[in-house]
């Protein structure tokens, strides 16, 4: 099993969590995984891009074309990162407007849970839901569990869960 | 032993625990930052004592963990590229004079550079300075290079240096761990005087020990190339690579059904370099392709008439070495075509300062206040004044107080009428480096306004502790060194405080600040903006209020957006008017005074 999985957005949505629980889900499977994440100066509101390859590789970075699955959490990113998809890649986009790829409005399903932040999990249930990623259902749960601080453990759950069913 | 997933630097720090190192001193610097965090975090799980320290510096943390390395112990410095400037007075000397007990200098590297005034690289900074240096290309191989590398230190006593990638650094793996040593060492400080304090005299003598070292250090059976044999379809050259470099070009020839067809060397110590090694590829290849992150450390020593590189051209002479870029210089070398699609240079959002950010509202109050004002800046979040034009010069930690005073003194001789000057400076940066050119500042009469950026942390790499705050690593109570005693003691005569968010009255001591700078008697001006970083949860529970709301008098002038930049505000194209995130805005209300037609209002309390 190998896939190559693009996480885009922008400082402050949350990419690096939802990239963590996407890796961790390949760890609790004994599938050797690698990430790469934007740090310091990127996260302060700019563009943030993570990507995973999961499977045999050696190094994080995905080469122009290559990705199978990307998650795009802010629309305006789509210029910038959809080149590093193969042709028929799936592309999930958080985004209340029309357009290429897979939409769901999570940050409005978010919202109505009280907590814009949670789109990225919202997007995360809808990417699983199409069976577009190597994990299912189930791993993600027990990997949201495992890394989202205690007091924010069940909020996590039911974003999930709501992307999932939209 | 469990395998678990961690950022490169987590597993550096992981790696330095496992090894029995005691003092590790840091100064935070992005891709740096996690790995004296990493090893605050597991603390608990050393089993000898150990003393952790966010140091003022990168130079002081460079000493502190040389003294205990002095008294036997493992120690360990840690910084950025640029951090190894600040500290290269005592890691040069340090070259020739030795250690005791393993001492690692952990310098990350960041080729791109995505967070960093330049893109330095630290092994050539080595080979300068005469210093075994590592290059790791994942973080399972850079935590499994850690206790290695205090055995090579202690067995040569040397201080080697590890150094790991952006891309190492903040990558994550499945990496083993193992257990922790305990090596039990009680600190045994031997005076040397000859060799610790040693005078011009001593020096020749040390540097030719020195050389002798590194000459069998270079031979040194663990550190050397790794080789994976090629075929023979491809007879005569060679790939050699180190760093992340290295694991990029595996994956780009599994991807292009090339593994195994091409001899493949790791360079697991670009210096020093083995003469064997470059022996062998004179020797057996007629063309060597080399990659490396930044510089063509490893391509001059090999000196190799064949060798397709950054030096011949072949490669890139800057940036990252993205799968993108090695693809290029792989299908060159072997006759490959080249890929159809390029890669999108586009950089896409431009960073900001965050919704709230009491920065932004000194800076708007700076820019309108002196519109032909001369603003030089300095590292950190508040960098990003640039997009509001209220920051002129950024160069290096510390630099804006001197730059300040040295735009002031060219103009003050050309006669005639000043500029106001209002530097910019953060208050983990007044620190660092900033003290020494106040006092220069104040001695030297430059008449300038300094405006201590003070929001309680150092937040550009996540909030470590700063030295007013009277917390040390790891939460530790300390004593707190206020501000305002420290300028004062500096000679400073205007001193006032002032939060940022109540624009008119910092608006007020600004100017009373340029009439003390250009009064007979008057001298620096020292104004501190203070209100707590919002990336604090604490900072915004306690301001906590409903978003701005834009009303029907909104002109569509986008001043808001253009000149503010708060990117909880934006354009509404359809309707030609200002339109409020309400996800991102924190109500902070500093956007008010910014909208000529007064349509930005409370939101009203929640």
């Amino acid at each position: 099993m190998k896939q190559q999985i693009v996480v885009s957005g922008i400082g402050g949505q949350g990419v690096l969590f939802l990239t963590r629980v996407i890796a961790q889900v390949a760890v609790d499977q004994g599938i050797p995984v690698l990430t790469s994440e934007s740090h310091g100066m990127a996260q302060r509101g700019g563009t943030v891009l993570s990507t995973l390859k999961i499977g045999n590789f050696a190094a994080p970075l995905i080469r122009t074309g290559q990705a199978d699955v990307a998650l795009f959490l802010w629309d305006a990113n789509l210029p910038v990162h959809q080149p590093l998809m193969k042709e028929g890649g799936a592309l999930f986009i958080n985004s209340n407007t029309e357009g290429v790829g897979e939409r769901i409005d999570a940050s409005a399903i978010a919202r109505e849970m009280g907590k814009a932040v949670l789109s990225n999990l919202v997007l995360l249930g809808r990417a699983v839901n199409s069976n577009a990623l190597f994990c299912t259902e189930g791993q993600c749960l027990e990997a949201i569990e495992k890394l989202a601080p205690p007091k924010f453990v069940e909020q996590n759950l039911q974003a999930f869960q709501a992307g999932l069913r939209n | 032993m469990t395998t678990e997933l961690l950022m490169g630097n987590d597993a550096i720090g992981r790696g330095l625990i496992e090894a029995g190192c005691q003092v590790a001193a840091a100064y935070p610097g992005t891709p740096s930052t996690e790995i004296l965090q990493s090893v605050i975090n597991r603390r608990d799980e050393a089993v000898d004592p150990l003393h952790v320290e966010w140091s003022v510096n990168e130079k002081i943390a460079f000493e502190v963990a040389l003294a205990a390395s002095y008294t036997g112990k493992r120690s360990a410095a840690v910084m950025k590229q640029v951090g190894l400037n600040v500290a290269a007075d005592p890691f040069m000397r340090t070259a020739y004079l030795g250690v005791k007990g393993g001492m690692l200098t952990i310098v990350a590297d960041d080729p791109g550079p995505h967070s960093s005034q330049n893109e330095q690289d630290t092994r050539l900074f080595c080979l300068q300075g005469r210093v075994p240096v590592l290059d790791p290309s994942s973080p399972a191989e850079a935590k499994a290079m850690v206790e290695p590398a205090f055995a090579l230190s202690e067995k040569y006593e040397m201080n080697v240096v590890l150094r790991p990638t952006t891309r190492v650094c903040h990558s994550r793996q499945s990496v083993a761990l193992t257990t922790p040593l305990g090596p039990d060492r009680k600190s045994e400080f031997v005076p040397d005087t000859g060799r610790f304090c040693a005078t011009p005299a001593f020096l020749p003598g040390l540097h030719k020990a020195l050389n002798a070292k590194l000459e069998q250090i270079a031979k040194e059976p663990d550190w050397q190339p790794k080789m994976v044999e090629g075929d023979g379809s491809n007879k005569g050259l060679a790939l050699v690579a180190s760093g992340i470099a290295y694991a990029n070009l595996v994956d780009l020839l599994a991807e292009l059904e090339l593994t195994g067809t091409v001899d493949l060397y790791q360079v697991l110590m670009p210096y020093p370099l083995n003469p064997d090694f470059i022996d062998t590829l004179q020797n057996s290849y007629t063309k060597v392709l080399v990659l490396e992150e930044t510089y063509p450390v490893i391509e001059m020593q090999l000196a190799h008439p064949g060798a397709a590189g950054k030096l011949s051209g072949a490669v890139p002479k800057e940036g990252e070495l993205t799968p993108d870029v090695l693809y290029t210089a792989l299908a060159d070398f072997l006759g490959l075509e080249r890929q159809q699609n390029e890669a999108v240079q586009a950089r896409g959002q431009r960073p900001s300062l965050c919704p709230g950010c009491p920065h932004r509202a000194a800076f708007y109050s700076i820019k309108k206040t002196f519109p032909d004002g001369i603003f030089p800046s300095d590292i950190g979040c508040y960098t990003l004044g640039m997009n509001l034009e209220a920051v002129h010069t950024v160069h290096c930690m510390g630099a804006c107080i001197s730059q300040g005073a040295g735009f002031y003194q060219a103009y003050r001789q050309d006669g005639g009428a000043t500029p106001t000057v209002v530097v910019t400076i953060g208050d983990s940066t007044f620190f660092h480096a900033g003290i020494p050119a106040l006092i220069n500042a104040v001695v030297q009469d430059a008449r300038i306004i300094v405006v201590i950026l003070d929001n309680a942390t150092t937040a550009m790499t996540g909030g470590q502790p700063v030295p007013h705050m009277g917390i040390a690593a790891g939460g530790r109570k300390t004593k707190a060194i206020a501000i305002m005693p420290l300028v004062k003691a500096a000679g400073v005569e205007f001193i006032e405080s002032c939060d940022p968010y109540h624009q008119a009255r910092f608006e007020e001591l600004l100017r009373k600040a340029d009439e003390h700078t250009r009064h007979e008697n008057g001298g620096v001006a020292v104004l501190i903006a203070k209100h707590g970083c919002l990336m604090d949860p604490a900072v915004r529970k306690a301001q906590e209020a409903a978003p701005v709301q834009i009303t029907e008098d909104c002109l569509g002038c986008g001043q808001c957006v253009e000149i503010f930049e708060c990117p909880a505000l934006s354009m509404d194209k359809e309707n030609e008017t200002a339109r409020v995130d309400g996800d991102r805005c924190h109500g902070c209300g500093t956007c008010i005074a910014v909208c000529p037609a007064q349509a930005i209002v409370e939101g009203g309390m929640i």
